[in-house]
């Protein structure tokens, strides 16, 4: 049998890309923003979605998909806020991908939602690589963590829309060098602003919110 | 754990091409990863031993074609490969650069009997 070489040239991630692509449309015909947020576990995703729904108060109609994977403890947290919210639960999986995307927002009242957060999964590699329907992705970095991560993650940072600095108010204690963190990060992505906040004490804040605020008029 | 949706999309995409052009066995994968793409082949090829048996890829040899980051600088626009951690470009000393390379992420052929 004669062996012969065919052009195949195909992304390998098309089969999401195009779930992704229905989610999208589906999203911005019912006028909804979609805003992906990213980070490590433990940066302060659920902490900040918490205030920021408190902030927008009725402003804003908001809703969540919770990304994890396992458990029901953020979507819970969600839910007492009074907004509302489907729990994804990936079951090992280390991000959240368009089909899983697909699924919750059948279970969204969408007609009754302006602004829809997807909190990914806690990692700062993966979710990076799997495109959801999203308008804005939104990547966290908590002052704990060290301001060296862009050169250690850097796909997370070089195509994000936005970063967050989070947990500013551990500043004093920490080795945080925010100037070299906005080097690092504009060095690959020049047109993402770096914002500081702290979720627990407000400072900083407005900014976010403001940001969040334009994407919606948008 | 996320290199296996990504090595079932390989051979998804792999086993389509073979199947439409009547092959009755696929014999080589050839991929194209960039280094900022953040997979790792071994543990492709480890998901791939695993996905194959009784498939038209069975003991189908996957080659890995890397490719390296690439910055153009901010300010000179000189291209660059950046080493690990250090992004300012070599020629004018700005910091960082658009990335032109290194986030490939398809299969460019398979060879097939």
């Amino acid at each position: 049998m004669t062996r012969r070489q065919i052009p195949v040239v195909e992304r390998i991630l098309s089969a999401n890309d195009r779930i992704a692509a229905n989610n999208r449309e589906r999203l911005r015909g019912h006028g909804i923003t979609t805003v992906n947020i990213m980070s490590s576990p433990g940066a302060g995703k659920t902490t900040l979605l918490l205030a920021t729904i408190r902030a927008l108060g009725e402003a804003c109609k908001i809703g969540v998909i919770e990304g994890d994977v396992a458990s029901q403890v953020d979507a819970d947290k969600i839910a007492q806020a009074g907004v509302p919210v489907v729990q994804i639960n990936t079951g090992g999986g280390c991000h959240l991908e368009a089909s899983m995307v697909q699924q919750a927002l059948n279970a969204l009242p969408l007609e009754e939602i302006q602004l829809l957060f997807i909190e990914n999964v806690g990692n700062l590699i993966c979710p990076a690589g799997f495109d959801l329907g999203q308008d804005y992705n939104v990547a966290l970095l908590s002052v704990p963590e060290g301001h060296d991560k862009p050169y250690k993650y850097p796909s997370m940072f070089e195509f994000v829309d936005l970063v967050l600095v989070t947990k500013t108010d551990v500043l004093p204690y920490m080795d945080f060098d925010l100037a070299e963190f906005r080097r690092l990060v504009h060095g690959l992505n020049p047109r993402a602003p770096v914002l500081p906040l702290s979720a627990r004490t407000g400072e900083g804040m407005e900014a976010w919110l403001e940001w969040l605020e334009a994407a919606v008029r948008r | 754990m996320h290199e296996l949706p990504v090595t079932e999309g390989i051979l998804r995409i792999a086993i389509e091409h073979a199947e439409k052009a009547g092959a009755r066995r696929i014999t080589d994968i050839h991929l194209v990863i960039g280094d900022l793409a953040g997979f790792v082949d071994d543990s492709i090829q480890f998901y791939f031993d695993i996905l194959t048996p009784g498939t038209l890829a069975e003991g189908a040899k996957l080659h890995f074609h890397r490719v390296a980051t690439r910055l153009r600088c901010w300010e000179c626009g000189h291209e660059f490969h950046p080493p690990e951690r250090d992004w300012t470009c070599p020629a004018c000393g700005a910091m960082g650069g658009e990335v032109r390379a290194g986030k490939e992420f398809y299969v460019e052929s398979i060879e097939i009997e």
